[in-house]
């Protein structure tokens, strides 16, 4: 399916380089006007991180070929979250293009129609090169940028999978194999695990909301689905009892003391301090652990795929996009700069860094552009989760108090409560909340 | 400069003319701009936040007038109860043990003796600290594996803490930050309120032979208790809204093991966007302030009038 659709795209791409050239004699670039715009002023607005970063640093090579000023600034997630919204809420938003989470806010921007719908330049070649076209974006991708109407609102630009890092050293040590199913990794981490030593088998998320990132994954592989055809929340069933009797038990068993306030930062630190065996987090963290100024286990890290449950074998994916507000009078140019953010170039350039995975198919799967990244375990791990990316977090307006309720529910269970209890008080309370915010 | 007192009597006289037929608002011009400032940044933002508490309201939805159901839904929001619980113990323990220890602190720095300017120095440093700087410092302390205070726990032989990383122990944490922060403030208030008591009842009491003790219990405290009051009621009002400290340290975790009515309000309205329903909240919780702040200045009437007859 896969390689049908790039060969057709590169077909595609060959067949326009090939007219354009014998039309015009120009190279196929010139089909887009990049000056058109020149001297337009755009303001973009970035939650930090890599991906801004990445924007950042080569923004000049977009001025220079457009000719289009870009002012941009770089806030901390969660206030670049409130600002977007409460911004975009007012009708004049301060800026022309948005980078949005889309676990966080996908359901939330559409209902607000914040957002410009970008379907008409994605396929219009005055706008777009040939190469970029909506089949390369993967399926989790497309999923999160197009609205029920089929309408792109936004380019997507970053993907997270879960992965399973390891600590090889360890592993050797105590003589365990990297575990396949859930099951046999509950028992490699309590095996790994040595107190006396001050190691542990496991550390993952436990603070309330970040954990539920981390939960919905083995929720996920137990065969859980987040909502029913009627839009109902099922993340107390059965499947949800499980997954959570696995979280605390690995969670109480064979993690680090403190487990319950973690979040990937502490898991992070405990893991590149060598203190713990197994770490389940987003795709991002290679570059940290490979840092010999930040890290203990710099060259011992193995890179895999979360482990698989007994009805499933999914990574949980979450994704960032960039696209334009509702608002902008500067579409176009903005246009022009959300896929350059999405370009080839750009989303190599991404990849190298370790910095984020693009959404785009034709880049990941590119031996030219895997050559240039540095930990080629990790990339094979992304390359794979891709084959098994599953949304991570149900598509719905209050994910922020989804994830607060039931999160505290499961950090509740760190300190000894019992699953099914805290699932089903934790239900009681989102439900209305749920159905107060999707009838509105 | 010399130009001006040379034109000042001509002016004078000009505007003075003006002046007497607009006799009786002299006063406004003065007023308005104090009286626009208030209406602007407290009044309207009041009134408004009490409309918007009537409505269903949510950022990118269209607002509805739902009367009172945004108040039906407190008493049924187990969140908010515990918040509420939550709010009263962290208030209660961070008004009384820095109350306790400024008092002792107080006590001591008002003795003489060398170095005390210096050392009162330091003992108001923490005050001057930013609390989100200090709130990052008290994470890595309070971190179970690296940080110092379990090693200064195993120094003494007790086993490590989980500190704020436990939902048993994680108000008690934090307000143990916030006392190490406080209890100069209390110090500075109490020291002034020794300043001002005269020598010649502690003479007397030591001729009847009174103990140390016994002096600070019928001759300080009593004298010092309007100093207490206003020292308690700037500590409850300080505490029963603090957010800083408590928002950088744990986000009101574990769970929602330290969330306050604050955090749980921030969380509805900037993290969840519901803005009816917070402000229903904020309303709540400003007249919890200023019912506990009624009743502090209610018993602080009564203890300078009957106890000590006016003093302060």
């Amino acid at each position: 399916m896969t390689d049908h659709q790039i060969s057709r795209r590169q077909l595609l791409a060959g067949t326009a380089a090939a007219g354009a050239l014998s039309l015009t004699g120009f190279p196929a670039r010139a089909d887009i006007d990049w000056k058109k715009y020149n001297g337009t002023k755009l303001e973009v607005i970035l939650a930090k991180g890599p991906r801004g970063d990445n924007l950042q640093k080569y923004i000049k090579e977009f001025t220079a070929l457009t000719g289009i000023q870009v002012e941009s600034e770089q806030i901390p997630e969660q206030q670049q979250r409130q600002k977007c919204v409460i911004e975009l809420a007012s009708g004049k938003p301060s800026f022309d293009v948005v980078h949005l989470s889309y676990h966080v806010q996908k359901r939330q921007f559409e209902k607000g129609g914040w957002l410009a719908d970008i379907s008409g330049y994605l396929k219009d070649p005055n706008f777009t090169p040939p190469d970029l076209v909506e089949s390369d974006f993967s399926a989790a991708g497309q999923q999160y940028a197009k609205n029920d109407k089929g309408q792109m609102l936004s380019l997507p630009w970053s993907v997270d999978y879960f992965i399973l890092y390891y600590n090889k050293e360890l592993f050797q040590k105590k003589g365990v194999e990297v575990p396949k199913t859930l099951d046999e990794m509950v028992v490699a981490a309590e095996k790994l695990t040595d107190p006396k030593e001050g190691t542990f088998g496991f550390v993952g998320r436990g603070l309330r909301n970040a954990n539920m990132a981390m939960w919905t994954n083995f929720y996920l592989n137990y065969g859980g689905e987040f909502l029913d055809s009627k839009g109902n929340i099922l993340t107390d069933g059965p499947e949800a009892i499980e997954a959570t009797k696995l979280y605390q038990r690995l969670l109480t068993k064979s993690a680090p003391p403190g487990v319950a306030g973690f979040n990937w930062m502490e898991s992070m630190a405990s893991f590149t301090q060598g203190r713990s065996a197994m770490w389940i987090d987003a795709d991002g963290w290679a570059p940290p652990l490979e840092d010999p100024t930040a890290s203990r286990v710099v060259g011992k890290v193995g890179y895999t795929l979360v482990p698989a449950g007994p009805k499933g074998a999914f990574s949980s994916t979450y994704g960032d996009g960039i696209g334009i507000a509702a608002a902008s009078k500067n579409k176009e140019a903005a246009y022009l700069l959300c896929q350059w953010v999405v370009s080839r170039t750009q989303a190599a350039r991404l990849l190298q860094a370790g910095g984020g995975v693009p959404f785009r198919n034709s880049i990941v799967n590119d031996p030219e552009v895997a050559k240039g990244v540095k930990t080629q375990e990790w990339l094979k791990s992304v390359v794979d989760s891709a084959k098994i990316s599953k949304l991570g977090l149900p598509v719905i307006i209050p994910v922020a108090e989804f994830r607060d309720i039931v999160g505290a529910a499961l950090t509740a269970t760190l300190s000894g409560a019992d699953p099914a209890t805290e699932l089903k008080k934790a239900h009681e309370q989102f439900r209305p909340i749920l159905e107060r915010s999707e009838k509105a | 400069m010399s130009t001006i007192t040379e034109t000042s009597p001509a002016a004078a006289e000009t505007s003075a003319a003006p002046e007497q037929q607009w006799h009786r608002p002299t006063y406004w011009p003065f007023v308005l701009p104090a009286l626009i400032v208030v209406l602007a940044v407290i009044v309207f933002p009041w009134l408004f936040t009490i409309w918007m508490s009537f409505n269903e309201w949510k950022v990118g939805s269209p607002t509805t007038f739902v009367g009172f159901a945004n108040y039906l839904r407190l008493p049924n929001d187990p969140r908010f109860v515990e918040a509420v619980g939550h709010t009263i113990v962290y208030t209660a323990l961070s008004v009384i043990l820095p109350l306790i220890f400024g008092t002792l602190a107080a006590v001591v720095f008002h003795q003489r003796f060398a170095g005390r300017g210096f050392l009162r120095g330091v003992f108001i440093m923490p005050m001057m600290a930013t609390p989100v700087a200090i709130a990052l410092v008290w994470t890595m302390m309070f971190h179970p594996q690296l940080g110092v205070l379990n090693y200064l726990l195993s120094l003494v032989g007790l086993p490590p803490q989980l500190w704020v990383f436990n939902p048993a122990t994680v108000i008690p944490s934090l307000v143990l930050v916030e006392t190490w922060q406080w209890t100069p403030l209390v110090m500075l208030i109490v020291l002034g309120g020794l300043a001002a008591i005269p020598t010649e009842p502690y003479e007397s009491a030591e001729i009847d032979g009174a103990g140390f003790w016994q002096m600070f219990r019928y001759i300080t405290l009593p004298l010092i208790m309007p100093f207490l009051f206003i020292a308690g009621m700037i500590r409850m009002i300080d505490a029963v809204k603090s957010f800083d400290i408590i928002f950088a340290i744990t986000q009101g975790g574990p769970g929602s093991a330290s969330e306050t009515i604050n955090l749980y309000l921030y969380s509805v309205a900037f993290v969840y966007y519901d803005l009816g329903y917070g402000s229903a909240i904020a309303v709540v919780f400003f007249l919890l302030i200023v019912l506990l702040a009624a009743v502090l200045l209610y018993l602080r009437k009564r203890m300078l009038w009957t106890e000590i007859g006016g003093g302060a």
